[in-house]
């Protein structure tokens, strides 16, 4: 056992280095950049767009005490609805000879207004590019409401702050089930698929003689297996970490803003950390059994489609236990070896209480070990040309 | 105590012991009932042509691959894994990470087999300054030549001191200077204690630096003991030209004697070269010249790998 660590250490450690040291590294660690940039760029050029598009400038023609009332009635309604929901209002000066100056208003290219409210206060009226049931006819009529009322009139609402059960919390940590899994299931796919080529390298060089002479091809499979692991944990601390301080630094309130998961978030962290190790290793472990009996990098391509189509498989059937951890589908999911670890995470999210976790990865762990020992006995087998065959391929004699 | 017990067994006996080994790939038996004995601290040299079983035999010896059936002993291990730490290999096909640099390259191969990679690196240092690559230790494996990088695994294969050194055709592809290096790093590990095992199929090396060989040929063991075994396998040849080209001393030469340029070639008769001689002197042959030669090792070995061709032939002829 202590040749097999020492052995698979010694594998892990070359492949690490050999990954993490190389100028591909970089590339790799800043990939999630690249959609991020992307994804920046076309927001703020949609919310530039949006921006101008969405919230319409009304003309006021009156006097100048009338404007103050509308636009004062209007900021009450901005603080109820968000400053970007109400129609923006802009003050142009009365002339009472000229009685075509509203439309004039509407048309001219300086002022650029939807609609133009004018006359007095008592008589209203708004002229534009407006229908009954617009919302912005809606808006001006609660303007022209409000700023008719005397201050004096509305009525202060006295307040009691008191602790109130949260609408909605399951809904709310069934959301954060849903966002750990995707998260879990993205960086799997993304990174799991390298371990596919990861023998490739051995066997193009003529080096897997040279190892496979040394250590129990065992240690070969797990080291590469903990390599890679060590090198996409170094990947994610470093999204992870960027993408939390993004949050902080975008979102009030920072990333406690997010719904809490039921198990709490320090809880959920740790389990989201272990069970995408777990992921990682189940299903890196069958990528790497399935990589090792390819010859080519030409093979190993063309095995990528449906590797990644199975993930996305066991990613519909783990999906199934969100908002409903205890059905029999969600059970069966969390039980079969290659979704426990995204459905446990999601359980995380929804159902409080920790031993199911432990019973779960211990249950992965198991599998682990067998997927890897099944693989390296493959590869002795089928690569290497070790022992008999399995009984299922012997051809039968011609007789 | 074990280990020092074990170590003593072993140099007492063989350091590599083989009973009838077989192995079949599907329909093809690529080994056929080997069965070696190495002796502790010599170099032992397995001969065949190409495709004979050398490589597999040895796959097997290394326990890269085990058998169909018949037993292996490395080192006193059952399990030549076991005595991996203790064991070398140099593999027919040469490989190494192409990026990394000539003294890790080495070290690595070095801390598969258990030795920490500091020390690693400091002997790899050694090594390469000694075989004239010292400049070369920190450059990465593609920027060497093929004989570099062949030295280079080389002193992978011995970083660690191994006792046992297994080496699959280690000449092919060296130039003759290099040939005669690899030569004289044999015999300095051998003087230093360890046993050597190497395949080749070019005898010459074999006959200059084997104690012991055993000839391969049709996955079976055709021949195995000392050089000098093998070459007595053949009868002496003997090169005679003489002044009379009739006589009674014609019934003294072998009917299967050939004449090549007015001279005879044939097999040194059985009763030795005296009543030779006597028949040449009294039948007034009229003696030129007369050489009796001791075969080569290479033809000790084509004869035995053809008889063995020949005979593997004859065993398959029934079934056809």
């Amino acid at each position: 056992m202590m040749q097999l660590v020492r052995s698979a250490y010694v594998i892990a450690r070359r492949d690490f280095a050999a990954t993490v040291l190389s100028k591909a590294f970089i590339f790799f660690l800043l990939g999630p950049l690249f959609p991020l940039l992307l994804g920046g760029l076309f927001g703020t050029i949609g919310a530039r767009v949006a921006t101008q598009t969405e919230r319409p400038t009304v003309a006021v023609v009156g006097t100048q005490s009338d404007f103050t009332r509308y636009s004062n009635a209007r900021n009450q309604l901005a603080e109820a609805m968000g400053e970007q929901q109400v129609v923006r209002l802009i003050y142009v000066t009365q002339d009472p000879a000229d009685r075509g100056h509203p439309e004039r208003v509407l048309t001219s290219s300086s002022v650029s207004a939807r609609a133009v409210l004018y006359g007095s206060l008592d008589e209203p009226h708004v002229v534009g590019n407006l229908s009954p049931n617009d919302p912005v006819a809606s808006q001006l009529r609660l303007i022209v409401k409000t700023a008719r009322e005397p201050e004096s009139r509305a009525a202060p609402l006295s307040m009691t702050r008191a602790e109130a059960a949260p609408p909605g919390l399951s809904q709310d940590r069934a959301l954060t089930g849903q966002l750990g899994q995707m998260i879990l299931f993205f960086l799997t796919i993304l990174l799991s698929g390298m371990l596919l080529s990861q023998l490739i390298e051995e066997k193009s060089n003529k080096i897997i003689e040279v190892i496979a002479a040394a250590v129990p091809i065992d240690a070969l499979f797990v080291g590469k297996l903990f390599a890679m692991l060590a090198a996409s944990v170094l990947g994610i601390v470093v999204w992870v970490g960027s993408g939390a301080l993004l949050v902080q630094l975008v979102k009030q309130g920072g990333v406690s803003a997010l719904p809490p998961p039921a198990v709490g978030w320090p809880a959920f962290l740790t389990f989201g950390v272990t069970y995408f190790a777990m992921n990682y290793l189940l299903l890196g472990a069958v990528f790497l059994t399935i990589g090792a009996q390819a010859t080519t990098v030409r093979e190993v391509q063309t095995l990528s489609m449906p590797v990644t189509f199975a993930q996305v498989l066991i990613f519909g059937f783990a999906s199934t236990s969100i908002g409903s951890p205890n059905s029999p589908e969600a059970l069966a999911a969390a039980v079969f070896p290659l979704s426990s670890p995204m459905v446990m995470l999601a359980r995380a999210a929804e159902v409080p209480g920790l031993w199911t976790h432990v019973a779960a990865l211990a249950w992965q762990l198991l599998w682990v070990v067998l997927i890897l020992r099944m693989g390296a006995r493959l590869f002795r087998t089928t690569v290497l040309k070790s022992g008999p065959r399995p009984r299922w391929w012997k051809r039968k004699p011609v007789t | 105590m074990l280990r020092q017990a074990q170590h003593e067994r072993v140099h007492e006996g063989f350091a590599v012991e083989a009973v009838d080994l077989v192995k079949e790939f599907g329909e093809t038996r690529a080994v056929d009932g080997v069965s070696l004995a190495v002796p502790s601290g010599s170099i032992f040299g397995l001969l065949g042509p190409n495709g004979a079983g050398k490589t597999t035999t040895l796959r097997i010896l290394l326990g890269i691959i085990d058998p169909s059936s018949g037993t292996r002993r490395v080192l006193g291990h059952e399990r030549p894994l076991e005595a991996a730490r203790e064991v070398g290999y140099l593999p027919e096909e040469r490989g190494l990470y192409p990026s990394m640099h000539a003294r890790d390259a080495i070290a690595f191969v070095g801390a598969l087999r258990g030795l920490p990679l500091r020390e690693g690196r400091r002997r790899a240092d050694e090594l390469l300054e000694e075989h004239g690559l010292g400049e070369w230790a920190r450059r990465p494996i593609r920027n060497l030549s093929k004989g570099m990088a062949q030295t280079v695994q080389l002193l992978g294969t011995i970083i660690h001191g191994p006792r046992l050194i297994v080496l699959d055709e280690p000449f092919s592809g060296l130039d003759a200077i290099n040939q005669a290096r690899l030569e004289e790093l044999i015999r300095r590990q051998a003087r230093e204690g360890a046993t050597i095992i190497f395949s080749t199929h070019v005898i010459a090396h074999a006959e200059r630096l084997c104690e012991r060989i055993a000839i391969i040929a049709q996955g079976r063991v055709a021949f195995e003991g000392s050089v000098d075994e093998a070459r007595g396998r053949l009868r002496p040849i003997v090169r005679l030209r003489t002044r009379s080209q009739d006589g009674s001393w014609r019934s003294a030469i072998p009917a299967a004697a050939r004449l090549h340029n007015g001279e005879w070639v044939f097999e040194l008769p059985e009763g030795g070269p005296e009543p030779l001689l006597k028949a040449l002197i009294d039948g007034e042959a009229g003696i030129e010249t007369l050489a009796i030669e001791r075969p080569g090792l290479h033809d000790a070995f084509v004869a035995i790998a053809g008889d063995a061709a020949a005979e593997a032939m004859g065993h398959q002829e029934p079934s056809e």
